[in-house]
């Protein structure tokens, strides 16, 4: 199993790992399958998902556009609620402004509720060096944290583990043979954790989304976790993604509504908390102190880039790891990154700025779309995988092999007639190695396609061969006349149709 | 007069010519007689895909020469169509090719939207006494949004019982030169789509592309099962002889 730092080379050796492993393949599926037909429930009985989707990305379009007046706009106000705000260009100032905060408060013990930023900023293994405890609490963080992995599913994070493989990491833990049954297991953690949340000396959150307008931090969960480590220590971290802002209130209601049904195909999670500022006098509970750590890292870099700014739409909803055919098959520690399924084989390396290192990870996709298709804000990711993968040739990091192959067929597709040489030369080469119409020789660039299949043979004549005598006999046989009401509608599309033309089609 | 070509695809030009072949006979019977210029070579799909986008608009330029002064152009592919509709953006800094790009994509259709949209036909009279499932190809019903479509064709077909293909919408993992660099993932995809297409005991598989369809096929074969791919081109050829 993948662990963070000790990761196989390529996507390719990293997803062998995966198909090999069967236990992984059927959890996964498991899962992605129950997620994916919850969103399609949620989505069908809403009876308005098209133009809510719409409107969440009107909305994400907009905040994006205008990030620095919205970012300001909620820093100013959640400092005059009394918040501190701190801003982090890269993933370790995050960890390292996490760590001062915690240094001051002489802290031993940290309680998490889920955060992905603070995965991408390994914040669990900055703070254990210096000798802080971390304790994640939401239930599948704790598992893999017990695991000694990273998340392999931006919502469910140990989505890869059955209830036996987690019953025995539990046990060990209990240090007695717990039963694999979801109450008990989910019993023994709630028990442990509720010590740790009395004892932690700080709670660290991520932020589902900021409202500019009011400077508060909206978390969406089901366990009641984030809850209790927004509430019960004295000193409260958020980490934050600058692109989490949304407006308004108002414009919580839409993602309210796109989040928790694209997720998990609930109506809403359990829990919805919105934070204001820390506890004030009147307050029951709530922390003393509270830092809201503000994290680029790589985010800024795609601000004015046209093809990949709308990836800071996204709002982390999972439903496109859980519609992805892809994903299904290999699960999220193939991709590598901390970001897995097709968000992450964008975004990892988007926020990298360092396609050479990445770009393996955009080629594992089919780009058949059921990413975007399932995405609550409409995020073109099978366009952005081509994007990735050109800008990698266009500097020049193309796969050497592939770039003579492409120059071939530019050069046979240039011309018409080298097209039907390249066919002719294909019919008569493949004779020694035909089968019945097929090919089983694994051999060459078949290998890989003749594991799994037989490859057809080229026909004995192609289309563009068989033309003319075609074209002969249908002139020789009576013409039949077209149907008026056919010739008419023909004839108004055309009509329709103008210059520069109209778009059918999606 | 409508000047209505076919766009062949190299699949079907170089290993499936009787998909074309029963285009040009079913239209023919509906008195549309489809051209066939022969300077088209490939959509530029293969190479697009991997991100080298010189190389797609040296092919790209053919199929816009080809079909210029065309009125309607027909494709047994929705991927290969859906290709047109990337033209305009490959073509933004060449004003002439652009303009060209912008009127084949207007009126460039894929087959069941040609038939469906454009000639208003969704009953060929065509009798296919079988049992058969339909996948969806990603890039028709995804991208360019053909979903309707074959399924009025089919439940106009006599004798024909329809049966649902589980997880339909899942991708068959062909996906162009990803099932050779990533052929273990692809034929994971492949191998689950061929169970899902055997849960459903059909006789035969139909489909809009035979990119999608020779890689299922392949499959089939590879592992002895007899079920028969057809794209529903020909499927509605047959139909209409034996009928």
């Amino acid at each position: 199993m993948s662990q963070p730092g000790v990761m196989d080379e390529t996507v390719k050796s990293r997803a062998g790992l995966a198909l090999n492993d069967d236990f992984l393949r059927k959890a996964v599926k498991f899962t992605t399958e129950r997620l994916r037909n919850g969103k399609k429930a949620a989505s069908e009985e809403h009876g308005n998902w098209e133009e809510w989707r719409e409107r969440g990305r009107q909305i994400r379009l907009h905040t994006i556009a205008h990030l620095d007046y919205y970012l300001n706009e909620f820093v100013n106000n959640a400092r005059a609620n009394g918040v501190h705000i701190h801003f982090a260009d890269t993933s370790a100032e995050a960890a390292s402004i996490a760590l001062d905060i915690a240094a001051h408060k002489q802290a031993t013990s940290v309680v998490k509720s889920k955060s992905m930023v603070s995965e991408e900023v390994h914040l669990n293994h900055v703070l254990e060096s210096a000798g802080i405890e971390a304790i994640e609490t939401d239930l599948g963080e704790y598992i893999i944290q017990l695991a000694g992995e990273a998340p392999s599913h931006i919502v469910i994070p140990a989505i890869h583990k059955n209830r036996y493989q987690i019953a025995e990491l539990l046990s060990k833990e209990a240090g007695e043979v717990l039963e694999p049954d979801t109450t008990v297991l989910a019993g023994f953690v709630r028990k442990k954790l509720r010590e740790k949340f009395l004892e932690a000396d700080i709670g660290l959150t991520g932020c589902n989304f900021a409202i500019a307008e009011t400077g508060s931090m909206v978390l969406f969960e089901n366990e009641g976790n984030a809850r209790m480590v927004s509430t019960v220590p004295k000193t409260q971290i958020t980490l934050m993604g600058m692109e989490r802002i949304i407006p308004s209130w108002a414009d919580l209601e839409v993602m309210a509504t796109l989040l928790p049904r694209s997720a998990t195909g609930q109506k809403l999670t359990m829990y919805m908390s919105g934070i204001t500022g820390p506890r004030r006098s009147a307050d029951a509970d709530g922390p003393d102190e509270m830092h809201i750590i503000i994290v680029d890292n790589g985010r800024s870099l795609q601000l004015g880039d046209p093809e990949f700014q709308e990836l800071l739409n996204c709002i982390r909803c999972g439903a496109c790891l859980n519609a992805c055919p892809v994903y299904r098959h290999i699960g999220g520690h193939a991709y590598g990154g901390t970001y897995s399924g097709p968000i992450g084989a964008v975004l990892t390396p988007a926020l990298n700025g360092n396609i050479e290192e990445w770009n393996d990870i955009a080629s594992a996709s089919s780009l058949c779309g059921a990413c975007y298709e399932a995405c609550p804000v409409k995020i073109p990711l099978h366009d952005m995988l081509v994007y990735l993968r050109r800008r990698k040739v266009e500097d020049g990091h193309g796969n050497k092999l592939e770039t003579m192959g492409m120059k071939g067929f530019a050069a046979v597709a240039a011309n018409s007639k080298r097209f039907a040489l390249a066919i002719r030369l294909g019919q008569i080469g493949q004779k020694a190695v035909v089968r019945n119409n097929g090919i089983s020789l694994k051999l060459g660039p078949l290998k890989g396609w003749n594991t799994y299949r037989v490859a057809p043979s080229l026909a004995k004549k192609s289309f563009r061969q068989q033309w003319n005598s075609l074209d002969q006999e249908l002139n020789q046989q009576q013409h039949t006349a077209m149907d008026t009401s056919v010739r008419e509608r023909m004839q108004q599309i055309v009509r329709d149709r103008g210059e520069g033309g109209s778009k059918h089609g999606k | 007069m409508m000047k209505v070509s076919l766009f062949i695809t190299c699949l079907s030009d170089a290993i499936y010519p009787r998909v074309g072949e029963a285009m040009v006979r079913l239209l023919a019977a509906h008195g549309i007689r489809l051209e066939f210029p022969q300077v088209q070579t490939c959509c530029g799909q293969p190479s697009y895909n991997s991100g080298y986008w010189d190389e797609t608009r040296v092919a790209a330029k053919t199929i816009l020469e080809a079909f210029d002064d065309s009125d309607f152009v027909v494709c047994p592919s929705g991927s290969c169509t859906y290709m047109i509709h990337h033209y305009p953006e490959l073509f933004v800094d060449e004003p002439e090719w652009l303009d060209k790009a912008k009127r084949l994509e207007a009126k460039a259709y894929e087959f069941t939207q040609f038939l469906v949209q454009v000639l208003g036909i969704t009953d060929l009279g065509a009798h296919f006494p079988h049992k058969v499932t339909y996948h969806p190809s990603c890039h028709g019903s995804r991208l360019l949004g053909v979903k309707d479509e074959p399924l009025a064709l089919l439940s106009n077909v006599k004798g024909l019982e329809l049966v649902p293909l589980p997880h339909a919408e899942d991708c068959c993992g062909f996906g162009g030169t990803f099932a050779i660099k990533m052929s273990d993932i692809s034929g994971a995809m492949v191998t689950e789509k061929v169970d899902h297409v055997k849960e459903t005991q059909a006789e035969v598989l139909v489909g809009l592309d035979m990119a999608c369809l020779m890689n299922i096929a392949g499959n089939l074969r590879h592992r002895n099962e007899p079920v028969r791919v057809m794209h529903l081109a020909e499927l509605l050829y047959e139909g209409v002889q034996t009928r």
